[in-house]
């Protein structure tokens, strides 16, 4: 279902960038179903970690007022081409999805 | 589908969505780095909010943080954001926007290797600041940005 995200990370000037979307509802529990007038149950991601050969990066703690299919980037330093880079997120109904990628 | 999202949904609340949470946590390890803040991200006025996200509300105005936001937003959202800094070891940065009905939006901790830099997406209830506050070195700096919604995104 929703277990799908695309990363791209490569390196520039030293640093490596890394651009990642992940496809998820980001629910936030307040909209209303227009059909039957009730509240659409909140599902949102709520962490997210980055992480350079196991070595954790970044920790993304979301809100549901992040947006759908959330996009997010940052750059670090001291990754060589094609280091591994993890990326896993959890929601709040306890689904979790995890990818890897190659820096370029 | 649909059903299925009822079935899950019921699971959730019969165990606890953070149990089950911290149980799936295999794929997220989060020993050195703190959890998810529940109660900052549940607080629904914005000093609450960084209270209980910081553990203080003494900020302080800092031109070294430039938080980039469309002037005007037509839809919010989907309002990107990015908040960069010049300033030494950057802890962690959060975005909030306190008009909506949860202000904190994302927080987000850096690690050493990590520069002053993230790009986001964040929905905007209505016309608003959104406030970025950065910590590092143990203080808090913010800056902010007032962005133009004209189509709200939060529901409702």
């Amino acid at each position: 279902m929703a277990n799908k995200m695309k990363i791209r990370a490569w390196i520039e000037n030293d640093k490596t960038t890394v651009k990642a979307i992940i496809f998820h509802p980001m629910e936030t529990g307040l909209r209303k179903d227009k059909k039957s007038g009730k509240p659409i149950p909140a599902h949102y991601i709520t962490e997210v970690s980055c992480e350079h050969n196991g070595k954790s990066i970044l920790n993304c703690m979301w809100g549901p007022s992040v947006s759908k299919n959330p996009f997010f980037s940052f750059r670090f330093a001291g990754a060589k081409p094609g280091d591994k880079l993890k990326i896993s997120w959890v929601d709040n109904k306890g689904l979790s999805g995890s990818t890897e990628a190659q820096i370029s | 589908m649909l059903s299925n999202r009822r079935t899950l949904l019921k699971a959730g609340m019969a165990t606890g969505t953070l149990a089950i949470a911290t149980g799936a946590g295999l794929l997220t390890p989060r020993g050195v780095l703190a959890a998810w803040p529940e109660k900052a991200f549940k607080a629904k006025k914005y000093p609450d909010a960084l209270q209980a996200l910081a553990g203080t509300d003494q900020l302080t105005d800092s031109d070294t943080i430039k938080v980039k936001a469309p002037d005007i937003a037509e839809n919010g959202a989907v309002v990107t954001v990015t908040v960069t800094t010049s300033l030494p070891k950057v802890e962690n940065i959060s975005m909030f926007v306190p008009v909506n009905a949860f202000p904190l939006s994302a927080s987000y901790e850096m690690s050493t290797a990590t520069d002053g830099f993230i790009t986001g997406r964040i929905k905007m209830a209505k016309t608003s600041d959104v406030i970025a506050v950065v910590k590092a070195d143990g203080k808090l700096y913010t800056a902010q940005k007032t962005v133009k919604v004209t189509l709200g995104g939060c529901g409702g």
